[in-house]
């Protein structure tokens, strides 16, 4: 199987990225897993299969074809509208982001195969900035709607967000109706869209591009919503049931489509983009 | 009884007073009619003080002042023959959105808005104006009646937010929210929305993908109340309380001359004097003739082009940068 071949190669390159401690422990099941047998297992625990969060670049490499990755818009990066500062300036925030990252944004864009087949395709990245949705964001998923509207070709999208980026205001909570309204079109014009949500997906992500797939695939256990836990409960002062907000919860209550383990994830692409395609490459 | 603002007190005593005295005059006595108007010119001049001097938490107190009309009472006062519609035919009605047809100014428009309810009762049952998934399908459900009968629709934004609940969760909250948004851009047939008090989050833009889109002069519109950026923000570091709530107001940028500023609403609807429930029918007249105008712009327009612009209204929203060396 092509998939697992893959990994091992990315075992090494992580290996390097993440030097300190050999020793994890799982933030679902709290078990000390040794990191190396984590990695193995595509940052799977083996002990609960709770999925650990990974990097945009680490899901590209898991569900589209090796090498096949172009990106588009890598230059789209946040402004600063409000001139917003709190403990330190906005500005200064993306650029302390940029410069731990690596990244540009909370979001990569490209076009790419998944099995043969040509998508386009944008992950978004919780370790910048909490994968928050600003007006580069949004502009970034709009572009890439539109880039699959022209090549007529799906749309996949992977979510990992807290939610909009409160530090562009109002601008970010128009980037809600922006995306959506990009997908409306998208879905007008007869192109498949395919929305993924990993741990965590939130707030206006989720109420906005994230749960307009036509289809929905969540990773197991991830968090799901649309408001905080801690708001929840402090709201209705009332403790939240065991696997409430889970990928599972979702499911149970018929809001997404299915659940998918990680390793199975490109397979699972693959065959739907297959029934709803008609000229693989 | 008046219900005071804090930042209001210093009128309080006078108009308790002017109150007294009219009460005790009979329109006869020159000296009390004199003193009366002495003291209203007072309080006129205070209050323009005030007024004109408004921080963005101020403004968000008066957006939720207790007094302020809601939905219902401009429907009250602008439409007629008005008749509300219940439910989204999946599983329950939701009080805290309400929706029907109304004539304004002969025109029947599909009039849709939060309801807060006033008195603990009634705020109880309209759960403070925080909707449910349920509303929203309601919502969408009534958007598209008023398509298929090609009337335009008026949507009022009034609501802390779309409600955190289990319910809320269990029921998908975010794919109601997003499903409006999305709906929403596609609607063949007019749609004016104005911000009328709290425009709070996804829970309020679940109303607001429009045509023209006004926000009254004491409205907010933000992303995150202010209590809830500031406790993000400086909640590690101690209490929070007014202080932080007003910098966070401040910060956020979310009165209606700050979106009027940044192009993302048409218009400022002007209240008179001390905010909208000063003198209701004036706000209802100023939304009436705002919306009237509106929708003679619009009328003229094929379905498909009042679709496209409002893609491109929104397509357009965003401030990024592009290139290395491109700063804004």
């Amino acid at each position: 199987m092509a998939w697992f071949k893959k990994t091992r190669e990315q075992k090494i390159d992580k290996k390097v990225k993440i030097p300190e401690g050999l020793w994890v422990k799982c933030e679902n099941c709290k078990e000390i897993v040794y990191k190396k047998e984590i990695e193995k297992n595509l940052k799977v625990c083996p002990k609960c299969n709770y999925h650990f969060r990974i990097s945009a670049m680490e899901r590209l490499d898991l569900i589209v074809d090796e090498g096949s990755f172009v990106e588009i818009n890598p230059e789209v990066t946040s402004g600063d509208p409000l001139g917003f500062k709190d403990t330190i300036p906005y500005r200064d925030r993306v650029k302390e982001y940029q410069k731990r990252s690596g990244l540009r944004e909370a979001i990569i864009t490209g076009d790419a195969l998944i099995n043969g087949y040509p998508v386009v395709i944008a992950v978004m990245d919780f370790s910048f900035h909490g994968g928050s949705m600003g007006s580069a964001v949004g502009e970034k998923i709009v572009r890439a709607a539109e880039l699959a509207m022209e090549k007529k070709i799906p749309l996949v999208t992977v979510a990992s967000s807290g939610g909009a980026r409160m530090q562009e205001g109002i601008f970010s909570l128009m980037q809600m109706a922006k995306t959506s309204a990009a997908i409306g079109r998208l879905k007008e014009a007869g192109i498949l869209y395919i929305s993924i949500l990993s741990d965590p997906t939130f707030g206006g992500v989720t109420a906005s591009f994230a749960m307009l797939g036509d289809v929905i695939i969540a990773e197991p256990k991830s968090l799901i919503g649309f408001a905080g836990q801690r708001v929840i409960e402090q709201t209705i002062k009332q403790q939240l049931p065991e696997n409430f907000q889970r990928a599972e919860f979702f499911l149970e209550h018929g809001m997404i489509d299915m659940v998918v383990d990680r390793k199975d994830l490109k397979e699972t692409l693959g065959m739907l983009i297959g029934h709803l395609s008609s000229a693989p490459q | 009884m008046k219900y005071y603002l804090e930042f209001e007190k210093p009128l309080e005593e006078l108009e308790t007073k002017i109150d007294e005295l009219k009460r005790l005059s009979d329109g006869k006595d020159l000296d009390i009619t004199s003193e009366i108007k002495k003291l209203e010119k007072k309080a006129k001049e205070r209050r323009s003080e005030i007024f004109s001097n408004l921080s963005p938490w101020q403004k968000t107190m008066i957006a939720r002042h207790p007094d302020r009309p809601y939905t219902l009472d401009y429907i009250s006062l602008i439409a007629r023959d008005f008749i509300e519609l219940h439910g989204d035919r999946r599983f329950a009605d939701d009080p805290s959105l309400v929706g029907g047809f109304g004539r304004i100014k002969d025109v029947t428009f599909m009039i849709i808005g939060h309801q807060k309810g006033r008195g603990t009762k009634e705020r109880i049952y309209r759960n403070f104006g925080q909707p449910h998934p349920e509303g929203y399908r309601k919502t969408l459900r009534l958007m598209k009646l008023a398509e298929r009968f090609r009337r335009p629709i008026l949507t009022f934004i009034d609501t802390p937010g779309a409600f955190p609940g289990i319910g809320a969760e269990e029921r998908g909250q975010a794919e109601a929210i997003a499903t409006n948004l999305m709906e929403m851009s596609r609607l063949k047939t007019p749609i004016i929305s104005v911000v009328i008090g709290e425009g709070g989050s996804g829970g309020a833009i679940a109303l607001g993908v429009a045509d023209r889109l006004y926000m009254l002069e004491h409205s907010v519109y933000s992303v995150i109340s202010p209590e809830g950026c500031a406790a993000i923000l400086w909640k590690k570091s101690g209490e929070i309380g007014p202080e932080e709530f007003s910098k966070a107001a401040e910060a956020l940028r979310i009165t209606a001359y700050d979106l009027l500023k940044f192009k993302v609403i048409d218009e400022v609807i002007p209240e008179p004097l001390g905010g909208a429930h000063r003198d209701p029918a004036f706000t209802a007249e100023r939304i009436a003739e705002t919306v009237m105008r509106a929708l003679e712009e619009m009328k003229t327009k094929t379905p498909s082009k009042l679709v496209d612009e409002r893609y491109r209204r929104l397509r357009k929203i965003g401030i990024f940068e592009e290139g290395v060396s491109d700063t804004q």
